[in-house]
């Protein structure tokens, strides 16, 4: 054992409860990590003295033997959740140092558990990016570089969790995913993402982007990690209704690592036009991986999903235009001055939101008004009824699908900006998860030629999470991914 | 076209007034229709605020399920088709005083649908209104334009609280018929508890949907008259419109679809904004709410519970006590004047009470400006005033008499109705020797007139008035009447 700071979460977990080293000198080594990580613009607010007073506490529990299970573990934090006198601005200078006296369900599970914050993570604006480019704080830089020592973007929304992750700052991180959020920056990054089923995490204390599409979930670099944050994640909450009462599973123990008779769907529909071929041969090779396991592989058809994307593309916007209109300064964030109560709303919004939030919320007012609101809105919703119906169909089949995450590797900051549909382009594997509710995982399985990661995605059924990691770890053991980025930001 | 005495004439003829109106009634609940915050009224501004209510990041609405009840008791109390799905909706649109940015209402789904409503007109007629829908949505806050020179100021205390909108469909056709909706809407909401319907603190205010027409023509283009807030200003909202509608369509103009405000300072309505600057108001499921769904038996359950209404206690006055059903429909337009009533009928002469309650007891009311609840006659006090009448212990005119020294001596003094009678002795005269007496020296003093009665047979009552007078007002009559024909001899 090298660093404390190579150690994973479970790893980490271990090494606390056998006293190997305490809270104080773990948080503290990754403290100091973070604090040399500035080139990655991974954390937007870093908590160093808070993470301190958090992991003394949690050396006083492992003294007294009251350690919860994440006691003592330095996370980062998504700036999407709102966290309790600690400035929350999901990525937008609309918020301006906007403190909520309020901490979200999720967070909270998390410290009632033991976890320990090292600050707040970078993310696209309000959540709405696929490059982490749309931040109020710029861009995040993944800690792999290109073949040329150019700085690749590290996915998004969740742009800053994956970068964190992947670079070691923190032994893991909180993420939402409304359309790929999670998965595909964990793709990127080579890094483990796990989106639950819609209504697994409470929505309570997260800034909303799109409300049926949220769902926060982890970023970490294993399965077993994913398994652990997330049982502690989890919860019922009477304050979101659109939570589900059900009880919390322990995921850790479903990684039994059988998948004899497990039947995977391959759905040929994901085979989409002008995909790279290490793509193509790395879900091959996943699906080999699998067999060889001994699973069952079976063909299957999702017809509907090349409307997926448009169809997301409508809701997820219309909702988000509903969602953002809070933000109006009239009684938090920043506030333009303005000759009347209309040109200060002008003022406030046109200096508040980033051009990519503008342009969703107006392409959401554009879905939703009259003469529009059948032929976009109404027709989106029926197709993301005839999406879950696919899968549905699918289920009767197979038990989980295999799929890529996204149809490149991580791509050089600053291509895609100016051309949003080809941006929108990668998360045309990981929305119909979203659309469906249904929960979502990406595990690194391999490289691409120029060495970059690439993951492979599994869906499964709704609350099969148990299954899903199963299989999740079974696949992250047959590809062996061990790579670690270069550390030049550091240097 | 007489016929139809609602017409409104104009220059150019007679016009039909057609309204609809939408009543939205504060839900009688201690906390908020999505959040625990308080509803109660006159609080310190902003000190009933919940985050939710103030639209702070990552809040989320959680239905009052104790709103919904209510919702339902009144759909069933209208008679209403109650929905046991329905959906939440937001109704997008930006004001400092709506945090959220959105309203959350029902707009496609309804908690309750079609009901009907029986109104009681003043010539005791009885018309149906049709109720097209209920729907449960969220108040916004208040705007203070008047606390700074520069600035306005919001207070959100109201922002949140649950209303539920009753959307009539347009079947009246009067400024009356339109007062004695609302009157009947409040009576139901108050019968059931499910609004206090107090219009001076808000709890009940309606929007009124003002066209005109040539009758029997199609429906012409509607005002709607935002946020009247007492019966007395939807009658002279309504007046005003009709007539400014008329005037401008007489005079070659178009009525253009408008919102409307009514200042009761001038009596006049005037123009808030038009159908071109109208708000789209992107109406959309809410992703945040679950659509609202409840099973038969949670309706059968608070159908069982719910109390008599008063088109039904008006229909059981009518039968058991014989009431006209003016007096039926006046007594039962509060719950607690009907019982009232029914106190002080309790073993009395029924219609004679339903006079005096009517009559003495809240004409004493109201000059004196108090509620029933604090009258200083008791149903029970009025109860045995009224046995006096019906046993002939004394006269109607003394009764009233009696009435008004209980009335102001109030409830302390507490002397029912006999014990005054005795004490300022005013027990009725019924000794025929003594009527009699009373009548033979009124008619000996006073020659002349009994030749003038003789011929003019009306004027006995002169006679009667002055034995009445002679007695104190005590003879009872009647006695004193058939004497006095009798003795003029013109009883043949």
């Amino acid at each position: 054992m090298s660093k404390l700071t190579d150690l994973n979460l479970a790893q980490a977990r271990d090494g606390l409860a056998s006293k190997a080293f305490s809270a104080t000198e773990l948080t503290q080594a990754h403290i100091e990590r973070v604090e040399a990580s500035d080139k990655l613009n991974a954390y937007v607010l870093k908590t160093p003295e808070k993470a301190m007073d958090m992991a003394k506490a949690s050396d006083v529990k492992f003294a007294d033997g009251t350690a919860g299970p994440l006691e003592g573990l330095p996370i980062g934090v998504k700036d999407l959740f709102c966290t309790k006198g600690i400035r929350t601005t999901a990525s937008s200078k609309i918020l301006g140092e906007f403190i909520p006296p309020y901490e979200s369900t999720v967070t909270q599970n998390l410290w009632t558990d033991g976890a320990v914050l090292l600050g707040k993570l970078n993310n696209d604006e309000f959540a709405m990016g696929s490059s982490n480019e749309t931040s109020s704080f710029g861009p995040v830089n993944n800690p792999y570089q290109g073949a040329n020592g150019e700085n690749l973007v590290p996915g998004g929304s969740s742009g800053g969790s994956s970068a964190a992750v992947a670079a070691r700052l923190g032994v893991a991180a909180t993420a939402t995913d409304t359309g790929g959020s999670i998965r595909q920056p964990a793709a990127f990054t080579g890094t483990v993402g796990l989106k639950p089923t819609y209504g697994r995490c409470s929505r309570w204390g997260v800034v909303a982007f799109a409300s049926s599409l949220d769902q926060a979930g982890p970023i970490t670099q294993t399965v077993r990690d994913a398994a652990i944050m997330l049982g502690s994640m989890a919860s019922f909450d009477s304050r979101d209704t659109t939570s589900v009462e059900r009880d919390v599973p322990n995921y850790e123990a479903a990684l039994t690592g059988n998948i004899k008779g497990l039947r995977v769907g391959i759905p040929k529909e994901y085979r989409v036009d002008n995909m790279p071929s290490e793509i193509e041969s790395l879900w091959q090779q996943g699906i080999d991986w699998l067999k060889e396991a001994g699973a069952e592989i079976v063909d299957v058809s999702l017809p509907h999903t090349k409307y997926a994307l448009p169809a997301y593309y409508i809701i997820a916007p219309a909702e988000a235009s509903s969602n953002l209109a809070r933000y109006d300064g009239v009684r938090y964030g920043a506030r333009q001055a303005g000759v009347d109560i209309d040109d200060m709303y002008s003022n406030t919004r046109a200096a508040g939101f980033g051009d990519e939030v503008k342009r969703r919320i107006m392409v959401g007012t554009y879905a939703l008004s009259a003469g529009y609101y059948d032929a976009y809105y109404i027709k989106a919703l029926q197709v993301r009824r005839l999406i879950a119906d696919d899968f549905t169909q699918a289920y009767e089949k197979c038990d989980v699908l295999l799929t890529p995450t996204t149809p490149s590797a991580a791509f050089a900051v600053g291509k895609d900006v100016e051309d949003p549909l080809e941006m929108y382009l990668n998360d045309v594997f990981t929305v119909t998860a979203n659309l469906a509710g249904l929960p979502g995982l990406s595990v690194p399985a391999g490289l691409d030629a120029n060495g970059l990661p690439l993951g492979l995605q599994l869906v499964g059924k709704a609350f099969g999470e148990e299954e899903l990691l199963r299989v999740g770890e079974v696949l992250e053991t047959a590809a062996g991914f061990t790579t670690r980025p270069k550390e030049w930001w550091s240097a | 076209m007489a016929s139809n005495q609602n017409l409104i004439g104009g220059a150019t003829g007679d016009w039909e007034i057609v309204l609809g109106l939408e009543i939205h009634a504060q839900i009688a609940s201690n906390s908020k229709l999505f959040s625990g915050a308080s509803t109660e009224f006159g609080a310190e501004p902003n000190s009933q605020v919940s985050l939710v209510d103030a639209a702070m990041p990552g809040m989320l609405p959680v239905i009052n399920d104790y709103c919904v009840e209510q919702a339902v008791r009144t759909g069933l109390g209208l008679k209403a088709q109650v929905n046991t799905y329905s959906v939440f909706d937001r109704k997008n649109y930006f004001y400092p005083d709506l945090p959220q940015g959105y309203q959350i209402s029902q707009f496609l789904q309804p908690i309750v649908g079609e009901g009907v409503i029986e109104i009681d007109l003043p010539d005791g007629s009885v018309k149906t209104i049709g109720v097209e829908r209920l729907h449960l949505e969220q108040d916004a806050g208040k705007s203070l334009h008047d606390q700074h020179p520069s600035q306005s100021f919001v207070d959100l205390n109201r922002s949140g609280v649950a209303l539920m909108e009753i959307v009539s469909h347009p079947d009246m056709r009067s400024a009356a018929e339109a007062q004695a909706y609302v009157k009947k809407v409040r009576a139901i909401l108050r019968y059931l508890g499910t609004c206090d319907g107090n219009m001076e603190q808000g709890s009940l205010r309606a929007d009124v949907n003002v066209s005109v027409r040539r009758p029997g023509d199609e429906l012409g283009t509607r005002c709607e008259i935002k946020n009247v807030n007492s019966i007395r200003f939807i009658g002279q909202a309504i007046e005003h419109e009709a007539r400014r509608q008329v005037d401008l369509i007489e005079d070659g103009g178009v009525v253009q679809q408008q919102t409307r405000l009514f200042d009761p300072k001038n009596g006049e309505t005037r123009a808030m904004r038009s159908k071109e600057e109208a708000h789209d108001y992107r109406y959309f499921p809410d992703p945040d709410l679950l659509p609202l769904e409840f099973d038969q038996a949670f309706v059968d359950a608070i159908a069982k519970d719910l109390p008599e209404l008063p088109d039904d206690k008006k229909a059981r006055f009518i039968a058991d006590y014989k009431l006209s059903p003016y007096d039926a429909s006046v007594l039962v337009s509060e719950a607690e004047n009907a019982a009232f009533f029914e106190a002080a009928a309790e073993g009395q002469d029924a219609k004679a009470v339903a006079n005096m309650v009517i009559g003495s007891v809240f004409a004493g009311l109201n000059k004196a400006g108090l509620a029933i609840a604090d009258s200083p006659v008791t149903p029970q006090q009025v109860g045995q005033l009224v046995g006096l009448i019906s046993d002939d212990t004394v006269s109607n005119s003394i009764a009233k008499e009696v009435f008004e020294m209980m009335f102001d001596e109030g409830p302390d003094q507490g002397k029912d109705a006999d014990v005054i009678v005795d004490e300022k002795g005013l027990k009725q005269v019924t000794d025929m020797g003594a009527i009699e007496a009373a009548v033979d020296e009124v008619i000996a003093a006073n020659p002349d007139k009994v030749t003038q009665a003789q011929e003019r047979p009306k004027m006995a009552g002169w006679f009667v008035g002055q034995v009445m007078q002679a007695t104190g007002g005590k003879a009872n009559p009647q006695a004193v009447n058939k004497l006095v024909l009798s003795k003029l001899g013109l009883d043949g």
